[in-house]
């Protein structure tokens, strides 16, 4: 569990990034902060890696204060996924995967196996272990990525906007990928996207903040969804637009759902009762 | 005949081997005091220039005193110093002056190899739990290597060609052909002997294009257009990080 109290950020310039944030992260789980540049999300983020200190307020994990912590060490316990991979261009792929695993002094041979095994975790093929991440796309580099996050088996995963530079089938590709991970090692993730619709696929927690760094709402997608905040939110999530709002229409005997404006966005399942799980 | 082949024709003489200058044991002082001076300059520039490049602090002073050593007179300095220190102490002159012009651009090429490396591998570097010095270490003097090499080649090259001054305070090297030409009216002596400085100053520079080549990280060549897009970048640390913890 990750906890933010009285959480402030001023730059010397004056700029504030966050403004007083209260925030519970729960363990095991997806939480998305989402919001448009300027809404502090990343800044959230790499406050609990103390890649930024606080200038007020403190963040904790599991009730241990991270200000009282070493920052070198709590880094090495904490994964962490970056757009366009942040891998190191002069190491191998394995090299790049195990970087942490080396930095915590695990052997050689026992590192190598464990990066491979990641490789399979990440569905990324064992004989690109060898290659240098300029030879991998844009996809493969961000898979190496995550595979590196998980390298040091952390309990916290921390994901600053990780697909945001590849292109939508990879990234759907990818954000399947993840839900599985995530089903299967059930890490406690941090993920922070500008995309609304990423923060609804993937989050089992939303948070949605403005700019000035607050938090605008925090809910399940369906708590969101149902009861938009207020304007802000109502206008960041789309509802206000019409592309939430859908309706059944019958169509050569299917039933389309259709927005507001009449588009076709889906077909409604024939037998299908009301699930009132999401997933 | 013309100056230059008598020049060539002096190079090659026999008498090169032997009499009170034979032009392999004066090759030798040469390539020895350049030598000296390269290590001593590199000693002192490159862990400077690292920790420029590195915090991103002192560059402004770097380069002001940089172009101030650049703007020395060589000669001058070199006679200023040797009457300061004694002529018995002039090969301690002369390697101060040779390392003075050595420092500026080591340490230029040292925190341009660094300043050269995307400010985002050096940030995922930290958040995956690097310390300063392995950042350092591991990811900004590899990958700002081939830089360094560019500043330790212009270095040496700057340095041989200045090491025939040795030969005004009695040191040899190869400017002691020069020299004596100059005073003899030995023209062909003093073509042969700039010559030969030519000649090495080729040498050195061919042998640093290749240690460049060689030094550049594999994962750096092979990105071809990549490389050359991190090359040459003068990436500022963005403002955020600065009160971030280090």
């Amino acid at each position: 569990m990750i906890e933010f109290e009285g959480v402030r950020k001023t730059y010397p310039d004056g700029t504030t990034a966050v403004d007083g944030i209260d925030l519970t992260i729960p363990a095991r789980e997806i939480t998305v902060l989402v919001g448009s540049s300027g809404c502090g999300k990343t800044t959230l983020l790499r406050m609990v890696n103390r890649m930024i200190d606080p200038t007020a307020g403190t963040v904790s994990i599991d009730g241990e204060d991270v200000g009282s912590l070493d920052p070198v060490r709590l880094r090495r316990r904490i994964g962490y996924v970056m757009q366009n991979g942040g891998l190191l261009p002069h190491r191998s792929v394995l090299d790049n995967i195990t970087t942490v695993l080396r930095l915590n002094r695990v052997p050689r041979a026992q590192a190598r196996a464990r990066g491979l095994e990641l490789m399979d975790t990440v569905s990324l093929d064992r004989g690109l272990a060898s290659r240098y991440p300029a030879q991998l796309s844009g996809g493969q580099q961000q898979r190496v990525g995550v595979a590196r996050g998980l390298a040091s088996d952390p309990n916290i995963l921390l994901m600053d906007e990780p697909f945001g530079a590849v292109d939508p089938i990879v990234r759907a590709e990818l954000q399947r990928e993840l839900l599985r991970v995530h089903r299967e090692l059930a890490k406690t993730i941090v993920f922070v996207t500008h995309d609304i619709d990423e923060a609804f696929l993937l989050g089992d927690r939303v948070v949605i903040l403005r700019t000035g760094g607050v938090i605008a709402q925090q809910g399940t997608p369906a708590e969101i969804l149902a009861h938009p905040a207020d304007d802000f939110v109502a206008g960041f999530i789309g509802a206000d637009s019409g592309q939430r709002r859908l309706r059944v229409v019958e169509r050569d005997g299917a039933r389309i759902v259709v927005d507001r404006h009449d588009r076709p966005v889906g077909l409604l399942d024939a037998d299908t009762p009301a699930h009132s799980d999401r997933r | 005949m013309s100056v230059f082949l008598e020049g060539i024709a002096w190079l090659f003489s026999p008498d090169r081997l032997s009499g009170p200058n034979p032009l392999p044991e004066r090759l030798a002082e040469h390539l020895g005091y350049t030598l000296l001076a390269l290590v001593i300059a590199a000693v002192i520039a490159v862990p400077l220039g690292y920790l420029i490049g590195h915090t991103g602090r002192g560059r402004d002073l770097a380069v002001g005193l940089s172009g101030a050593a650049r703007a020395l007179p060589s000669l001058g300095l070199l006679f200023v110093l040797t009457l300061l220190v004694g002529i018995g102490d002039a090969p301690v002159a002369a390697t101060i002056v040779f390392v003075v012009l050595g420092i500026p651009p080591i340490l230029a090429g040292a925190y341009a190899g660094f300043e050269s490396v995307d400010r985002r591998v050096v940030d995922a570097a930290r958040s995956v739990g690097m310390t300063p010095l392995q950042v350092a270490l591991r990811v900004e003097a590899p990958l700002g290597l081939p830089l360094l090499i560019a500043g330790v080649r212009s270095a040496a090259l700057q340095i041989v060609s200045t090491a025939v001054l040795a030969a005004y305070v009695n040191l040899g090297g190869l400017g002691i052909y020069l020299q004596r030409g100059i005073q003899l009216r030995s023209y062909d002596e003093m073509i042969g002997g700039a010559i030969v400085v030519v000649l090495l100053a080729f040498a050195i520079d061919g042998f640093f294009a290749l240690l460049q080549r060689l030094c550049t990280p594999a994962g750096v060549r092979v990105a071809g257009g990549a490389a050359q897009t991190t090359r040459g970048r003068r990436h500022r640390r963005p403002a955020t990080p600065r009160g971030a913890a280090q």
